[in-house]
């Protein structure tokens, strides 16, 4: 670990900064897997994948639903560029489950009209929200 | 001369429109500040996506890829930004000046992707095809229509419905200077002034870099319309300010100019009247 190093974390918004502060480490999703970011890391720029964004500061864990954007990883600071990010007080939950059971009757109801894609990343991003709830 | 009616009722319209000038200006200075912290939250977010995206393009360097070319297609897509209500001086006319006085487009090289009423009247009229026509989006822009509206736009880049994609704007610079803005979204236009802080780190990409820029373009055009809508809102309202602005004191000084009319007016009448009176009252004695 980086020598008592501060190390900063910026979440930014089309719309506003969803986050700012020093944090100890930060775990999200990304096209490649999980990873945990800590002090000292190379720079590295990755792409984000739906799930559950957790940021490690000194005494808590804080956590929100990541959805997509990218990732600016530098030794000293982490920046990420969110398209849609949202902390669990605003998340409905039924909402996130009605869908989700919406996307996976998609996916097992294959027809060739279904966008997989498309219903891929909403199951992805329900089951997201839910985490984040849990 | 004008009769005393005529200037009275006269003065008494214009009045009336000053009035309504006078709360229509209140109103979009309201709207002007409101629309300004928008665009304001909204520039963090543009500057780092532009950063970004600078530094992967100055490390690929010269590759080929679809975003960093022209398609084969000749037309050209342009996103156009106006607003959907008038009254705002020359804010409407200017961005559709841009694209009609513009040296080398055709009307039929030039598809339009109208955001807001008065840009696609203007330019349906001048015989451009419209293809898209999104009035709602900048009543309150949020970046879910930036969004999709970027999908259908590489949609049809892909497809080879065009070669090339612009986007109109006008750009706030600051509450009294608007300016009108064309500038290219693909393929992607970037100026390589390289900042020292870029110069210094190596950055690794995961994807690899072709890939991530395959998935970064698309939010980085959505976003440059996004910030595009956050400033046309922004200049828009502030267009209208100034307008309504001269518009009331115009008023002012019309109902000034009047006032003296009507006075001259009235004591030209008295003094006709006192002079046939006494005319008439010689006459008799």
């Amino acid at each position: 670990m980086a020598e008592n190093k501060d190390f900063i974390l910026r979440i930014i918004t089309p719309d506003r900064v969803f986050y700012e502060g020093k944090v100890d480490m930060v775990e999200f999703n990304t096209t490649e897997g999980q990873i945990g970011v800590l002090p000292g890391h190379i720079p590295m720029t990755v792409i984000v994948k739906p799930g559950v964004l957790s940021i490690h500061e000194e005494e808590e864990v804080k956590h929100a639903a990541l959805h997509a954007g990218f990732s600016e990883i530098l030794p000293d600071r982490i920046t990420i560029l969110a398209e849609v990010i949202e902390w669990p007080d605003e998340i409905d939950e039924n909402r996130a489950e009605a869908a989700r059971e919406r996307a996976e009757n998609r996916l097992s109801s294959k027809t060739p009209e279904t966008d997989i894609a498309r219903a891929e990343t909403a199951l992805a991003r329900a089951i997201a929200r839910i985490e984040v709830l849990r | 001369m004008a009769s005393m009616r005529d200037i009275k009722r006269r003065r008494s319209s214009i009045q009336g429109t000053q009035q309504i000038t006078k709360a229509m200006k209140l109103v979009s200075t309201v709207k002007l500040q409101r629309a300004r912290v928008g665009a304001e939250h909204a520039t963090p977010y543009f500057n780092c996506m532009y950063n970004t995206v600078g530094s992967i393009l100055s490390k690929v360097g010269n590759i080929e890829h679809r975003y960093l070319q022209s398609g084969d297609s000749r037309k050209k897509a342009v996103v156009v930004i106006t607003s959907n209500r008038g009254l705002a001086g020359g804010y409407n006319s200017n961005i559709v000046k841009l694209i009609t006085r513009h040296e080398n487009w055709r009307p039929e090289d030039v598809v339009v992707y109208a955001i807001g009423n008065k840009g696609r009247e203007a330019l349906s009229r001048a015989g451009y095809e419209i293809k898209e026509d999104l009035p709602d989006v900048i009543e309150s822009p949020i970046y879910n229509d930036a969004k999709t509206l970027t999908d259908r736009l590489l949609e049809a880049f892909a497809a080879g419905e065009f070669g090339e994609i612009y986007l109109a704007y006008t750009y706030f610079k600051n509450t009294v200077v608007h300016e009108p803005k064309l500038i290219r979204l693909l393929p992607v236009e970037y100026e390589g002034q390289e900042s020292e802080e870029d110069s210094k780190v190596i950055m690794n990409f995961e994807p690899e870099d072709v890939e991530a820029l395959e998935l970064i373009i698309p939010k980085y055009i959505s976003s440059l319309i996004y910030g595009g809508l956050m400033e046309a809102v922004a200049s828009e309202n502030g267009a209208r300010m100034q307008a309504m602005d001269n518009a009331t004191s115009n008023a002012e000084e019309m109902i000034d100019k009047l006032g003296l009319m009507y006075n001259r007016a009235r004591q030209g009448s008295i003094t006709q009247e006192l002079t046939e009176i006494i005319a008439g009252a010689e006459a008799i004695s």
